[in-house]
């Protein structure tokens, strides 16, 4: 496909998948500060209730005089939420990262269907402008949890406003482009593939973008399903999730948007993380300078979680009123998916033992990643288990588990992506030292924000309470409150620095080094950035992906993928 | 140099041998599978919940539901005698045959609207019952990729009415494949909506 | 780190949580051990190469399943096991309707209110008596409380009991407790409702047996009364 010329063509309604996945980027990377902020409006709210908050407390509505009142914090928690999973997250580790890196890593010249993949991030933009509206229309943005529960979200007369109907147009829109995303994906990981590519043989990061494909494909329809009923119920009156005084004329089922929600929910969940965990096998192998220990066990636990996933929803609702003995089978299920977890963790330490550790930036975020998960995973046990649950389910000690997988590891991983594959994209390395302050930063703050929720919540600390000192309970907990609340702001202070990093390397001079990490894969084979068609010639791979100090060459420690076949070197 | 959606781009060969198109159809219809799951299981879980339901039989016109029913068996078979076409290379059946089964699906969705504005006067509506509700949102959801279909026959008869270079049939199957989906959805639901 | 128990099963929670820990504490100071040990002993140097191990030998292999093997049974099934029968106690035993008391809890926004069957020992008839914001419990007695919502899904969560239930309109769903230790408890809401959720607190009042049927005398003679009237 020949290059185009007009500035519209190349830049804004562009079908490369370049140019596609740095337009998810700024966009996501604009709604991570947003929603980012709004966490800090929250944490300031609950470290002192009802105390005006200086400089953000501008941002919100006028009549609140800068103080996070109920109503306002209902919707800094929803909007935070939904921003983050659907605006940010997904945008730029699924539409920017996958985008960008998949042709690139299976050595194909661009997607499969490069005017579809153009039509997903615009479907995308489109959605990023109607939840942006939800702060400016009458009754202000939505207010019923990035979850939604009916019948709070679903009856008009209990949550009016166009703020919460125009949200849930708005996932919709950012959950077609995610399917169309995905379809794309798929396609183009079986189709594209260049000669000597075998499945077997792509990177860790390659798989992740698959298997997340997959669940982002059968899922996302079931909340499209929800999400259509729920805004019939909204806005033509049917009343497929109430129930009770609420629906007179005889309702529906509020218990069926959360199965309908959750069966999408958690497998959401994964869809988030499988990137990471492919990015993980990556960069860990890179920056120990050795083979990802385990290939073929990560690729079969990653893919079993991607099947056990589907099935595990229901631990989202042991209070919920379901039948107990679907509790257990959601129990049991549930546990038992940390078996392939333990055995990627596994490999991961092993890919790192006896290697040759480089603590270059994205390093340090990878490690990162493994500290954090690994207290996110774990504390997944604890809400897995039925009567544990019961007790803490709602609890901040949820909000810390979810958030020690999401917003820690998600995020590290994220971050560990960005510095990584920032050369490959701009032709110019983030600096290496503000990288680690970054991190460093990031790496204590963010644990001064969660680890304090756990303990909370197991002693009773509710979530989503916008004065948790209404409660004498939780009185006791005010100095807990303060410590996440200066971890948030110091968090906060972290990304400055990397947002600064980000602007200034931007416009500071390229370097265009191919390959300053000494990487294997085939994105590190071409130019950095690399060409409008991506290679000069498609090429043909030889090798497994992380042929890191083999013994077959002596004067460097790594052999690319598509290097011509040496003799002595295994495949 | 345009491209649409329905373009096989590249026309390349691929990795797993079968064409993009076409693969991206599979893909596009598991997710398909999976909303209508969604919707059709809301209404399993509805009903059956339901203390007291009303007989279908009472409300609903069966016999124009069956009467639509065929119509839209015959313009499957309207498709696939348009793909055999294609493959032959016979342009004039092919786009008699993909006009056809537009025709049905436009008389399929000109019925429904029918007996939609039946139905409303008759006072069943969306927002009369649950039964009206899960109604009118699982055909009108059904009717809209009913719509959808009739727009890419069309597309595709008006691409392939002229032409010397031999027929490219993936966009053709790649159709078919879809409007025989949108068949058995409706197969589906007139089985759970109207004889259970 | 646990509210106050002052509940007859509640204790299965705290151990059931301790028992978790224990568990899942080893595999975290092994992740973190490894982490530290590895970055100082692997870190690059001048000389040495990486090791070269793909970890598909037959060896890698079965350390692999073994520990999957320990992970399943040490701990998944291990916590499982006991979770299910801390729930079965908690959540799956319900007191024969004549040996326990009967409350009817209704959630609104936001508000909890709460029906006592009264002295005729039937729901629904004009002597129940009804008060909202405070709820009284005997120790020592089986209770069902039997939760409903007005509007929108609330949950009715004790944390002294260490219980919580949701409530939804149109469907009752059960919470059975047992008290041990009389106090004046908090009632949470423990799901999101709507503005006015933080604000949905309730009293828990657990009170010795005499105490209890005293108050719940009075209760009913001023309903009984009110009905005669």
């Amino acid at each position: 496909m020949s290059e185009p010329t007009s500035f519209l063509r190349r830049y804004v309604f562009s079908t490369d998948h370049k140019v596609i996945g740095k337009q998810y980027l700024f966009t996501g990377l604009f709604f991570l500060l947003v929603a980012g902020l709004f966490a800090i409006l929250i944490r300031w709210q609950i470290a002192h209730p009802f105390q005006p908050m200086p400089v953000l407390g501008h941002l919100l509505s006028s009549d609140s005089h800068g103080v996070v009142i109920p109503t306002e914090y209902s919707k800094l928690f929803t909007m935070h939420g939904s921003l983050m999973v659907f605006f940010a997250v997904t945008p730029i580790l699924i539409g920017a990262f996958g985008n960008f890196i998949i042709p690139l890593q299976i050595g194909a010249r661009d997607m499969s269907f490069p005017v579809l993949n153009m039509l997903s991030y615009w479907v995308y933009a489109l959605g990023s402008v109607a939840v942006l509206s939800v702060f400016f229309v009458s009754g202000g943005a939505a207010s019923a949890g990035w979850t939604a529960y009916a019948p709070l979200s679903s009856s008009v007369k209990i949550t009016p406003g166009f703020g919460q109907t125009i949200w849930i147009v708005a996932i919709a829109f950012s959950g077609t482009s995610t399917l169309l995303g995905a379809i794309n994906y798929i396609a183009t990981i079986l189709n594209e593939r260049c000669p000597g590519m075998d499945l077997m043989r792509m990177p860790l990061t390659t798989w992740g973008f698959f298997y997340t494909s997959i669940l982002n494909l059968l899922w996302v329809p079931l909340i499209a399903a929800a999400l259509f009923m729920l805004v019939l119920d909204r806005t033509v009156g049917t009343s497929f999730f109430t129930a009770g005084p609420l629906a007179p004329r005889g309702g529906g089922q509020p218990l069926l948007y959360q199965h309908l929600f959750w069966g999408f929910g958690h497998p959401e969940v994964y869809i988030l993380i499988l990137p990471i965990w492919g990015l993980l096998g990556d960069l860990l192998a890179t920056f120990s300078r050795k083979p990802a220990f385990g290939y073929r066990a990560t690729v079969i636990s990653m893919g079993v979680i991607v099947a056990v996933s589907q099935v595990v929803w229901g631990h989202h609702m042991y209070t919920a009123g379901m039948n107990p003995i679907l509790g257990k089978t959601f129990m049991f299920l549930t546990v038992s998916i940390s078996m392939p977890t333990a055995i990627f963790f596994f490999n991961w330490l092993a890919t790192i033992w006896g290697g040759a550790i480089q603590l270059k930036t994205p390093m340090l975020f990878a490690l990162g990643v493994v500290f954090v998960f690994a207290l996110g995973g774990l504390t997944g046990l604890f809400n897995a288990v039925q009567a544990l649950d019961v007790y803490i389910h709602d609890t901040t000690f949820v909000v810390g588990h979810f958030h020690y997988t999401l917003a820690a590891s998600v995020f590290f991983g994220m971050l560990a992506g960005i510095y990584f594959w920032f050369p490959k994209m701009f032709g110019r390395a983030l600096d290496e030292r503000l990288g680690k302050v970054h991190f460093a930063i990031s790496f204590l703050a963010l644990n001064g924000v969660f680890a304090p929720m756990m303990v909370m919540g197991v002693g009773g600390a509710l979530r989503r309470l916008a004065d948790p000192s209404h409660y004498e309970l939780l009185r006791k907990f005010s100095t807990w409150n303060q410590v996440a609340w200066w971890s948030a702001f110091a968090l906060l202070g972290g990304q400055l620095v990397f947002a600064y990093n980000f602007v200034r390397t931007l416009a500071s001079r390229p370097t265009n080094v191919q390959n300053p990490w000494n990487a294997t894969t085939l994105e590190w084979a071409t130019s950095s950035p690399p060409p409008h068609e991506n290679f000069p010639a498609i090429p043909v791979v030889c090798r497994g992906p992380y042929e890191y100090s083999s013994p077959a060459v002596a004067d460097r420690d790594f052999i690319a993928q598509n290097e011509p076949a040496l003799e002595g070197a295994s495949a | 140099m345009t491209t649409t959606v329905l373009d096989p781009p590249h026309a390349h060969a691929t990795a797993t041998g079968i064409p993009n198109l076409k693969l991206g159809m599979w893909l596009f219809l598991a997710s398909e599978v999976m909303f209508f799951t969604g919707l059709v299981g809301s209404y399993v879980v509805l009903r059956l919940g339901s203390r007291e339901w009303p007989d279908p039989s009472s409300i609903l016109g069966l016999n124009v539901l069956a009467f639509n029913t065929f119509v839209l068996i015959t313009s499957s078979v309207t498709m696939a005698l348009g793909l055999q076409a294609a493959r032959e290379n016979d342009r004039t059946r092919l786009v008699r045959f993909l006009g056809a089964t537009a025709a049905l699906g436009l008389t399929f969705l000109a019925i429904k609207l029918l007996d939609y504005r039946h139905l409303v006067h008759e006072g069943f509506t969306p927002v009369s019952s649950l039964f009206g509700s899960c109604y009118f949102m699982l055909t009108g959801f059904h009717g809209l990729h009913v719509l959808g279909g009739v727009t890419a026959l069309t597309v595709l008869a008006l691409k392939n009415r002229r032409g010397a270079a031999a027929i490219d049939a993936t966009p053709i199957e790649a159709c078919g494949l879809y409007w025989h989906f949108v068949d058995l959805v409706w197969i589906v639901l007139f089985a759970i909506l109207c004889l259970v | 780190m646990f509210p106050q128990d002052a509940s007859l099963n509640g204790h299965r929670i705290d151990e059931l949580f301790w028992l978790a820990c224990e568990l899942t504490a080893p595999a975290f100071v092994i992740v973190v051990a490894v982490l530290a040990i590895s970055v100082v002993r692997f870190r690059a140097r001048e000389g040495r190469r990486a090791s070269y191990t793909k970890g598909d030998s037959p060896r890698a292999l079965g350390l692999t399943l073994g520990l999957v093997l320990v992970v399943f049974v040490g701990i998944d099934v291990n916590l499982a096991w006991h979770d299910a029968h801390a729930f079965h106690e908690l959540f799956e035993k319900p007191p024969a309707p004549d040996q326990a008391l009967r409350i009817r809890v209704l959630a609104e926004q936001f508000l909890w209110s709460f029906r006592y069957a009264g002295a005729d020992g039937q729901f629904d008839t004009a002597d129940d008596p009804t008060m909202t914001g405070e709820v009284h419990i005997p120790t020592g007695k089986p209770v069902i409380f039997e939760l409903r919502s007005r509007d929108v899904i609330h949950s009715f969560c004790l944390p002294n009991m260490r219980v919580k239930q949701d409530a939804l309109p149109g469907m009752t769903t059960y919470l059975y407790t047992e008290a041990t230790v009389p106090g004046r408890y908090e009632i949470m809401c423990a799901q999101l409702c709507g503005f006015g959720h933080y604000a949905m607190r309730g009293t828990l009042v657990v009170e010795t047996p005499e105490q209890f049927d005293q108050w719940m005398r009075e209760r009913n003679h001023e309903f009984g009364v009110a009905r005669a009237e």
